[in-house]
């Protein structure tokens, strides 16, 4: 499934880049998370198992059991800290 | 009304402009959000707010939207800024107009409590000991959490 990922914060730094497009045989967010976290040392430290991650699916926080579709734009990022 | 901006807002004319005209309104409180010069105990220089564009913007519309439901309100404004600031610089500000104080205190609240857990902004302080980005705190979960519909 090809899918357009972007990344915020220390994910961003962490990864080397704010997004990147993938090809992932993948179908849940879920899934996801665990396919890139062998990807690279730096994805490995992002999507490690102690991470605290939220996820967003064409810009609406989604849970880890979300179901992706093809052309799907991911956003991962740590909880929010604004305001 | 929502806006997202890298430059500073000047409050006086914002309040000023909040329901200009509108006559029903008895009310209009403010919440303002400033860069602090110190944080978890270390020295802040410098603050970096990062934000996902588009997000965003449909998160706050999303939080007005709540609060107009929940309240009878005739303005609510929300200005955050992004980019790098300074201590004392201004972050965000919420104000709400309504027809009387009850309301508008309460929907300010109410607005500035989603903001920080609904809001997709991240903080970077520049410290004497290197950068780190702010980690959410469980105060603004619980202050968030006050206002779950019950």
């Amino acid at each position: 499934m090809k899918l357009n990922l972007v990344y915020f914060a220390w994910l961003k730094q962490s990864i080397g880049k704010g997004s990147e497009s993938v090809d992932a045989p993948v179908q849940t967010v879920e899934q996801l998370i665990a396919w890139l976290r062998g990807q690279s040392g730096g994805h490995g430290e992002a999507f490690g198992k102690d991470a605290v991650l939220r996820a967003a699916v064409n810009k609406q926080i989604v849970s880890d059991d979300h179901v992706l579709q093809d052309g799907d734009e991911v956003a991962f990022f740590p909880p929010f800290t604004g305001g | 009304m929502i806006r997202v901006q890298a430059e500073d807002f000047d409050v006086g004319a914002e309040l000023a402009a909040l329901g200009r005209g509108n006559n029903k309104i008895g009310a209009i409180t403010s919440f303002m959000g400033l860069v602090r010069d110190l944080s978890d105990g270390a020295d802040v220089a410098a603050m970096t707010l990062e934000h996902y564009p588009g997000m965003t913007e449909q998160a706050l519309q999303d939080i007005e939207a709540e609060a107009r439901k929940r309240w009878q309100l005739e303005d609510v404004l929300i200005v955050h800024r992004y980019g790098r600031l300074e201590p004392g610089d201004r972050i965000v500000l919420v104000a709400v107009a309504s027809s009387h104080r009850g309301m508008a205190f309460e929907a300010c609240h109410f607005l500035i409590d989603w903001l920080k857990t609904k809001a997709p902004f991240w903080k970077l302080e520049a410290t004497p000991q290197g950068e780190r980005w702010v980690e959410a705190k469980s105060d603004d979960d619980q202050a968030a959490a006050r206002w779950a519909k019950k």
